[in-house]
């Protein structure tokens, strides 16, 4: 049975032409979860609509 | 004069710049050093040997003819494989840079030290493409601790560590993305310097994550660190994070009281999560200091988060025409990490850039009423290579993912620290001297103080 993310490995994969072989998806979708996770605690937090990203462009 | 091995960086160029060595001898001595116990610590990617010499016997004629030579005399030093230097392709601790064509000129911080005298023996080992905390490495095998050689340096400038740790050289030049200098600083039991980001120069050296990479020192004294980080510090156009401030010397400064200074402990986050090693250290530290005030750092679990987020998705963009093209020549672990951080969608890290730049308000919130903040570097002393899991307080936890969760909240804003080593027993450990920016001068201040209270030094290599 597929694994919840791995429909959007496929999309993303084909969106990038970023190839990922069978052998390497459990690995790549175990990063990805905990990639989200950790997203996922950084958007819960809240923050002003004002606030500036941190790396500013010097021209 | 014989040389000996633990000879600092000082006395080597006090001895060749008063003629009581030469710069050949100390270019010698290290070359053979690194040949009696590299086979073993694996450090070395690469000897330039006839270079040093070259460099080492152009001194010695400087100073019989009566020039003025510069602080770091004669002294011999290695840099990070992703440093360019002039003549190797510049590998960056991967298979396929080995492809890349030999760099045409050294990267700035080389050319920076050379100018002061010292004198480049080679290059080191590091994990790949510096997404790495162990010091692990499938092409080159993995650096080794000089203390226990079955245990890990730490990563990603794994060499870095276990050369200097190991007394090869006095003073080697790594990167810190996430804790790259930090890691195996504690690990290692030596000094590291992590500047303030924009600090020092990064020009002619390999990318990882330009919001956060930093280049510095790691060393055995505090004075070798004050040495190295002086003669680097400067403008640099060629890097475009680097600052305009003049130079400010640290040298100087070292010996002025810190009685001054008003010292507090990290909380929160950085007293969770640590073995009973790391508490020990941060307590002795914190006492020789006269430090009892403990400061939380607010949201630094999710600082750690963010950082994760911003490392995974920047290095996916630089590897992706790599991650298309030569998949299957890079470790698979971090192919496999850096193909997940290329599907992180766009929004989140943008959150995680806009966090960023709330919680570096607090952080000056905080160094508005403290000007030094003490807190482990490692949660634990150097794991077993190859170790996956270590039990912290009944649960198991993944040791890769957790050795840098203390210095990473810390890098994630640029925060200039000294990684001082405490020489527990049977392994040493770094605590972080961390300050507000600009100010490496007080974090270096610090460490002094502690070393000549005897809280902090460079262990003699056990493992060799």
């Amino acid at each position: 049975m597929a694994e919840p993310l791995d429909e959007y490995i496929d999309a993303v994969s084909k969106a990038l032409a970023l190839p990922v072989e069978e052998a390497w998806r459990p690995a790549v979708r175990a990063n990805l979860e905990v990639s989200l996770r950790l997203a996922r605690l950084v958007d819960e937090f809240a923050l002003p609509d004002e606030t500036e990203p941190a790396p500013i462009f010097t021209a | 004069m014989t040389t000996k091995p633990e000879m600092t960086a000082a006395e080597i160029a006090s001895a060749v710049a008063g003629r009581k060595m030469s710069a050949l001898d100390a270019t010698e001595a290290a070359l053979a050093r690194i040949k009696q116990h590299d086979g073993i610590l694996n450090s070395f990617t690469d000897v330039t040997a006839d270079r040093a010499r070259a460099k080492a016997r152009a001194i010695d004629a400087d100073i019989a003819a009566g020039k003025e030579v510069g602080p770091l005399a004669g002294v011999p030093f290695a840099v990070k494989n992703l440093f360019d230097v002039a003549g190797l392709p510049t590998r960056a601790g991967s298979k396929i840079n080995r492809d890349l064509a030999p760099s045409k000129r050294d990267a700035t911080l080389i050319e920076r030290m050379e100018a002061s005298g010292a004198v480049l023996v080679g290059a080191l080992n590091m994990g790949e493409y510096a997404y790495d905390f162990t010091g692990e490495n499938v092409h080159d095998g993995p650096s080794r601790n000089p203390h226990d050689t079955t245990r890990m340096t730490g990563g990603s400038s794994g060499g870095s560590g276990s050369a200097v740790g190991g007394a090869l050289v006095p003073i080697a030049l790594g990167s810190d993305t996430n804790g790259s200098i930090r890691v195996p600083s504690s690990f290692c039991g030596i000094f590291g310097l992590k500047p303030t980001y924009g600090r020092l120069s990064r020009a002619r050296s390999f990318p990882f994550v330009a919001s956060l990479d930093h280049l510095g020192p790691f060393a055995r004294s505090v004075t070798d660190l004050a040495l190295a980080y002086d003669a680097m510090q400067g403008p640099d156009a060629d890097d475009g994070a680097c600052t305009t401030r003049g130079l400010e010397p640290t040298l100087p400064l070292l010996a002025n009281p810190v009685s001054d200074l008003r010292i507090a402990i990290a909380g929160g986050h950085f007293q969770k999560n640590v073995f009973p090693e790391a508490v020990e250290a941060v307590s002795r530290v914190a006492k020789a200091l006269g430090a009892t005030k403990v400061v939380d750092v607010p949201e630094a679990s999710r600082a750690r988060a963010a950082a994760y987020v911003i490392t995974t998705t920047e290095g996916a963009s630089l590897h992706l025409d790599r991650l298309r093209k030569r998949p299957n020549d890079f470790d698979p672990a971090v192919r496999d990490r850096l193909i997940a951080g290329a599907m992180v969608p766009a929004a989140l890290v943008d959150r995680a850039q806009k966090f960023r730049r709330w919680y570096r308000a607090q952080l000056a919130e905080i160094f508005k009423t403290v000007d030094v903040l003490i807190a482990p570097a490692t949660p634990c002393t150097a794991p077993k290579l190859g170790q996956v899991n270590f039990n912290l307080d009944g649960v198991e936890l993944p040791v890769r993912a957790n050795i840098g969760i203390h210095t990473q909240p810390i890098s994630f804003i640029g925060l200039p620290v000294v990684a001082v080593p405490v020489p527990l027993e049977p392994l040493p450990i770094g605590v972080q001297i961390i300050c507000a920016p600009w100010r490496e001068d007080i974090a270096l201040r610090v460490a002094y103080a502690l070393e000549q209270m005897g809280v902090a030094s460079a262990p003699a290599p056990r493992g060799l």
